[in-house]
């Protein structure tokens, strides 16, 4: 039920980025969602993808160092308060987000958010229970 | 008018020094073979006995110490008296595995003592001065020698110690400090925090700086004394061989004096061992000649230096050392510190990195600064940034914890630091402290 994410350690320098897209684009893998989060020195590039083990072999061969989680994917309506209704409902479970970012599709109305937890199954739980709906894997690669 | 503290043995004669350095050996021999068995098994490893050394021309047949002996040795492996004789010790700032540990007789401190004080009248100190001493005070030697120097000059000893910079300025202004003894990076920071305090050289009394500890280069040198308005002095120590005042500095500023009455310096070839001639440049050794608690024969300093004889406009007759020109090993002085690049790889295997790692060290504002640029390796990765900042702070501090100083610490991706077929290299050292 919950998302596999592919994060790729990046110097923080001119040119780091396009080996990597590069190799995706080489191996044909599609990506899906993406955010980059910065420090001075470094960065971590996060990814869904169509196929994360494909992209996984890909990047380390190239030398990257790779990181594979599981994060939370939620549905929420592409309109002014969408995402305020799903960080409300984490805000009442008293669940702190580490990272967020979105993307959507080309079809539904319908955002989507990507949201790391500590625990994803409280963090699911408590969505469930507050009506925001939760996408799988399938669904994004379906989209 | 050149200003000698021991007029007799800073003037002697050639002739006379030696006749005194060969006593003196002779019976620092026989002293160390009978009270240091560490020794005398090197001595009987290479087939020398006390007899054979009747002279300094005999020197060179004696083993050499290195530090990795003083290290085996640790902690009292080359002590030549009874701790009960004892009466002082004072530890090396690094800490690769053990420290150093020298130890001092109330004679041994009464003649280091004696050395600091020929380095400060060289520098114009009598007892009408008021002399700072902002070396730190403690086990590194650099306090501890400069202040009983200046104790035995007479002067009015301001025991400072290092830091705390607006309140020295505030003692430098109230007390009318005349001279300064501190490393010349603080010294330097010294001046840069006057001029920021709004105050120029002619709102202080200082004549005269002591300099020492660390390397540092004319350019600087002709910085510090613009900025406070004085003249900077080198000198030289090791903890080893009993701390600052091995060698100092006169009034022509053309290199440091060896106190020769107490230690015998050589230059050799790093590589062969090779005693050079005066001139040559190579690696300097001491050997002490008047040591009780912690002598120590042909100690090779891993600094590279040369000698000279060359008549001294100051009168003194003392064989003079160039500043170091760098090192035979590959250990850093920064801030002071003795850094070897391999505590920093023990640190990072035993962290999880890579030992792929590559070492910067500069100098910003007169202050050194340590660069480690190190290879992520996917353990420490993860896909938040707290996580891998968390592990980064730790490397820091494991590092602070061995070197003593903080490190900046960069991530590098794997396998992004070149290598190299032969000798990795490991250090760029952009100090430029040596021409």
């Amino acid at each position: 039920m919950f998302i596999k994410q592919i994060s790729i350690f990046v110097e923080n320098s001119q040119g780091k980025i396009l080996p990597i897209t590069k190799a995706l684009a080489d191996a044909n893998i599609d990506i899906r969602a993406l955010s980059v989060s910065d420090t001075r020195d470094f960065g971590i590039l996060r990814m869904i993808v169509a196929d994360c083990d494909k992209a996984c072999s890909v990047l380390r061969e190239i030398g990257c160092a790779v990181a594979v989680n599981e994060v939370i994917g939620v549905g929420v309506d592409d309109t002014p308060g969408g995402f305020s209704k799903a960080i409300e409902v984490l805000n009442d479970a008293q669940i702190s987000v580490e990272y967020v970012y979105a993307f959507i599709s080309r079809t539904e109305n319908m955002a989507y958010v990507i949201l790391r937890v500590e625990d994803n199954e409280i963090a699911a739980k408590a969505l469930r229970d507050g009506n925001i709906r939760l996408i799988t894997q399938e669904d994004i690669l379906s989209m | 008018m050149a200003n000698y503290w021991n007029r007799e043995i800073e003037c002697m004669s050639r002739e006379d020094m030696k006749k005194l350095q060969d006593e003196r050996l002779v019976a620092q021999v026989k002293h160390v073979y009978e009270n240091v068995p560490y020794y005398k098994n090197l001595m009987d490893e290479k087939g020398v006995t006390p007899d054979d050394i009747k002279s300094t021309d005999d020197l060179h047949k004696l083993p050499f110490l290195t530090k990795a002996d003083l290290r085996e040795a640790y902690p009292y492996g080359l002590l030549a008296k009874p701790l009960s004789e004892c009466t002082e010790i004072h530890s090396t700032s690094g800490t690769t595995g053990k420290r150093v540990v020298a130890f001092y007789t109330k004679n041994d401190i009464d003649l280091w003592h004696d050395c600091c004080a020929r380095a400060i009248v060289a520098a114009g100190g009598t007892k009408d001065d008021v002399c700072q001493v902002a070396y730190g005070y403690g086990l590194f030697t650099g306090g501890a020698g400069l202040d009983g120097g200046s104790h035995k000059v007479g002067c009015l000893t301001l025991p400072m110690s290092s830091g705390n910079t607006e309140r020295q300025i505030q003692f430098m202004m109230d007390l009318e400090s005349t001279i300064l003894c501190c490393t010349p990076s603080y010294a330097a920071y010294i001046g840069e925090t006057l001029k920021e305090m709004g105050y120029t050289p002619d709102d202080i009394k200082l004549k005269a700086g002591i300099f020492g500890a660390e390397p540092w280069t004319e350019e600087m040198r002709r910085e510090i004394e613009k900025s406070l308005g004085i003249k900077a002095y080198d000198i030289y120590g090791l903890t080893e061989t009993s701390g600052p005042g091995v060698s100092f500095e006169c009034s022509e500023q053309t290199g440091m004096h060896i106190n020769e009455d107490h230690f015998i310096a050589e230059i050799i070839d790093p590589d062969t061992g090779e005693v050079l001639p005066e001139g040559s440049k190579g690696e300097l050794v001491f050997t002490s000649i008047t040591k009780e608690a912690f002598p120590l024969l042909r100690y090779r300093t891993r600094d590279i230096c040369v000698l000279t004889r060359e008549k001294c406009s100051c009168g003194r007759t003392l064989i003079k050392m160039c500043k170091p020109m760098g090192r035979s090993d590959d250990m850093l002085i920064i801030r002071g510190v003795n850094v070897f690049p391999s505590q920093i790889e023990t640190v990072l295997i035993e962290q999880g990195y890579a030992p792929n790692y590559l070492i910067e060290v500069d100098r910003k504002n007169n202050v050194d600064t340590l660069d480690i640029n190190v290879e992520l390796t996917e353990e420490q990765f993860s896909d938040t940034v707290k996580d891998i900042q968390k592990k980064e702070a730790e490397l820091v501090e494991a590092i602070k914890t061995i070197l003593g100083i903080n490190p900046k610490v960069h991530l590098v991706s794997p396998k992004t630091i070149a290598r190299s077929e032969g000798k990795a290299v490991r250090v760029i050292d952009k100090r430029k402290l040596h021409d």
